[in-house]
């Protein structure tokens, strides 16, 4: 490599370097959960929950989803197994119920699984097109006309609930409950599947002023509920929130989230990004004339020989 | 072709020029310098080719519906696994056994070490090629593959790690077609304008350095996104991009060493007089790097272990499973490298990549499939979706070999016609 080419060489990988870093991640300082002062939310106490399924019911006529196979009001629904496994949202439903057997209790016990709208969602941090958004109202919610269909978003959510319409060839894209926002939040109205509750085993309300109603049922009857409000702190805390008559991993709910949003765990990569793309470019251009001295020293004659003869 | 190479003492094609100086037409060129007829007959006296044909003949029928009837046709349509065999053996498996363009790219331009010279284009192409289909596997897998470009015009994510995997490895192929560029400009007769490239190869290997040591890393770190879901042996929050990237290093080694092996003993007639010269040194130089590698690899996922606490994990199932792929996938092929790189055998190191090569892709399925939902049910992919793979992977081996039998990659270009050396 002659001192001409080095020298020039040098300036496009410093140039290729500079781009390089344009395009990078953006770094974000150290964490804090963010807080909406207004979110929204909803409080489940699993304890009223008689397993009606109107909630679905609801659910299913204000998306506009398609009609299932049995009716809601059919409750062998609650038997279905698949892989072993109970009921999940899909591209057909985006709330399911389903029935535990809890441990020493009499009755059943319901568990109304749909988008719990993380403050910190992994699947809006994980999409590399920004399909997703949070509203200062809580609500996370979709765009389909910027999404690729990657999937990602459905790795990264800790609870399982974004579903791919895979049945499309043409026009696929991520199902998933957004809270009904364009239908009834956006204008503060609560999701259909909370009007529709018989049993006001859903209460919508600010998310923090439910955080003090599920305390006060806590502490208030202390003998109906787990000390423990499922949601609050969960993966950076969800705007759903949950109290229970039993303990969480009995009634299905994945007790061994971290508390800290699923995006702190990938923060350990994205900070050697920056250092990657500023040290290496010197550091081997550095190795490259430690190693090429002698040849340089030498003269371009015998550069390169077999190239030169071209 | 090996008979026909040995009857006539023009074959094979490796000169702009015939012996009686008139230039070889491209399409002469194509057909390998054979007549058309000839050119079939030796096609279809190829078994492998008639394996291919059967492998077509069901997998592009497949393909077809998978555009026409969707991603849920040929796959099990999971929710629970969005990620199948495309993403977990096409993209996961396959990126880093293409870090071989990377590596001898550096060896050779950077450190100055020209006695890899002979091995350098081979290792560019199968990078070149690895990353080209790993983006062929993505756009099978991608719900609206027409919008493949979104994230780099439409809407940007830039927070997030699969944004950085996508500029890179879109850059980084850009980086490998131009490293690629000289031995096409040299068959379609314009060697001049190798001129254009070699002045920006040192900023072109030292670009392809950055881009492959964040992207090879950035694939791991996008498993970081579920620290609930993959296995705590398979998955370290603080060191899952240095494993891959690590892991890349000696899979790429290995793979050029697999690459080689196979064009050395199945088209002899296509090897230049210093690839076949060099081939046994250059195998034992490239196991030693490769060993180097394991061994930093096995101490980082030592210290993964340490860091997170997971000794009691490996005693049971899963730790089994998980020191079954390391001791297959690393210890033993890194043991069969030293000794043979010691004692100067090469067989052994050509066993040994070749354990490397399925330890690697190993790793990659275990990490995105089986011990994803390590608590949930394990998801044993529909037999499309096998199918569409092993079609994928049978078109990659086509478009390799069919380059490696015209493009200057393993032999000399010479601008004249001269005798067979």
């Amino acid at each position: 490599m002659g001192e001409k080419t080095t020298r020039r060489t040098m300036l496009k990988s410093g140039v290729a370097a500079a781009i390089a870093a344009l395009l990078s991640p953006r770094q974000s300082s150290g964490h804090q959960v963010k807080e909406y002062p207004d979110s929204m939310g909803v409080l489940v106490d699993l304890g009223r929950c008689v397993g009606c399924r109107s909630c679905e019911a609801a659910c299913n006529a204000e998306q506009g989803l398609p009609e299932p196979e049995k009716p809601f009001n059919d409750m062998t629904v609650f038997e279905e197994l698949e892989h072993g496994r109970q009921r999940r949202t899909d591209e057909t439903r985006y709330t399911v119920v389903n029935r535990y057997e809890a441990p020493g209790r009499e009755h059943p016990l319901f568990r109304k699984v749909q988008c719990n709208h993380c403050q910190e969602p992994a699947c809006l941090t994980s999409c590399f097109v920004n399909a997703y958004t949070k509203t200062p109202e809580g609500a996370v919610i979709y765009n389909q006309d910027v999404c690729v269909g990657c999937r990602t978003c459905m790795i990264a959510c800790p609870f399982y609930i974004p579903a791919f319409k895979y049945s499309s060839a043409f026009s696929p894209r991520i199902q998933k409950c957004v809270f009904c926002y364009d239908t009834r939040l956006k204008y503060g109205k609560p999701p259909a599947c909370v009007e529709a509750c018989p049993q006001e085993a859903l209460v919508f309300g600010r998310r923090q002023d439910l955080i003090k109603v599920g305390r006060r049922r806590i502490e208030e009857h202390p003998d109906r509920y787990v000390d423990h409000i499922y949601g609050e702190y969960e993966a950076g805390g969800t705007s759903w929130l949950y109290l229970s008559p039993v303990p969480f991993a009995q009634i299905g709910f994945n007790t061994e989230l971290p508390h800290a949003p699923i995006l702190d765990s990938v923060k350990n990569f994205l900070g050697i990004v920056p250092m990657v793309l500023t040290i290496w470019p010197a550091l081997f251009a550095g190795f490259h004339l430690l190693a090429t001295r002698k040849e340089t020293a030498a003269g371009e004659a015998v550069d390169h020989p077999e190239e030169e003869k071209r | 072709m090996k008979n026909l190479v040995a009857e006539s003492d023009y074959l094979p094609l490796s000169s702009s020029y015939r012996v009686d100086g008139s230039p070889w037409t491209l399409k002469e060129k194509i057909l390998l310098g054979l007549t058309a007829r000839q050119y079939l007959r030796q096609l279809l006296r190829n078994p492998v080719n008639w394996l291919l044909l059967v492998l077509f003949a069901v997998g592009l029928p497949l393909l077809l519906q998978r555009y026409l009837v969707g991603l849920g046709s040929v796959t099990h349509a999971s929710n629970d696994y969005p990620w199948g065999l495309f993403l977990g053996f096409g993209l996961f498996g396959m990126v880093p056994l293409s870090a071989s363009g990377f590596l001898l790219g550096t060896t050779v331009s950077l450190f100055g070490r020209k006695d890899f010279h002979p091995i350098e284009r081979l290792a560019l192409l199968n990078g070149l090629l690895g990353y080209f289909f790993a983006v062929v596997y993505l756009l099978v897998d991608l719900g609206m593959p027409w919008r493949l470009t979104y994230p780099m015009v439409i809407s940007f994510g830039p927070a997030a790690v699969l944004f950085l995997v996508a500029w890179h490895v879109a850059t980084y192929l850009s980086v490998q077609v131009a490293e690629v560029l000289p031995s096409f400009f040299e068959w379609i007769g314009r060697s001049a304008w190798k001129i254009h490239i070699k002045r920006i190869t040192l900023g072109l290997t030292i670009a392809g350095i950055i881009l492959s040591t964040l992207h090879q890393g950035a694939l791991g770190a996008l498993f970081t996104y579920a620290p609930t879901k993959v296995h705590p042996l398979w998955l370290s929050s603080e060191f899952q991009w240095i494993h891959f990237f690590c892991s890349a290093i000696f899979g790429g080694l290995a793979m050029v060493i697999v690459s080689s092996t196979l064009i050395d003993r199945w088209i002899p007639w296509r090897c230049g007089h210093a690839f076949r010269a060099n081939l046994q040194r250059m195998t034992l130089g490239l196991g030693k790097g490769a060993s180097y590698a394991m061994i930093t690899y096995l101490v980082i996922k030592l210290v993964a272990i340490a860091h997170d606490n997971e000794w009691e994990q490996l005693l049971g199932g899963w730790g089994l499973y998980y020191l079954l792929e390391v001791g297959i996938g690393v210890v033993a092929p890194m043991l069969l490298f030293a000794t043979g790189v010691r004692n100067g055998e090469v067989g052994k190191v050509r066993i040994a990549a070749f354990l490397t090569v399925v330890g690697i892709v190993w790793n990659r399925l275990n990490t995105a499939l089986v011990c994803f939902n390590y608590q949930m049910y394990a998801e044993i992919p529909h037999w499309k979706e096998v199918w569409l793979t092993i079609t994928l992977y049978a078109l990659y081996f086509v478009v390799y070999r069919w380059i490696v039998y015209r493009l200057p990659i393993v032999f000399e270009w010479k601008e004249t016609a001269a005798p067979q050396t």
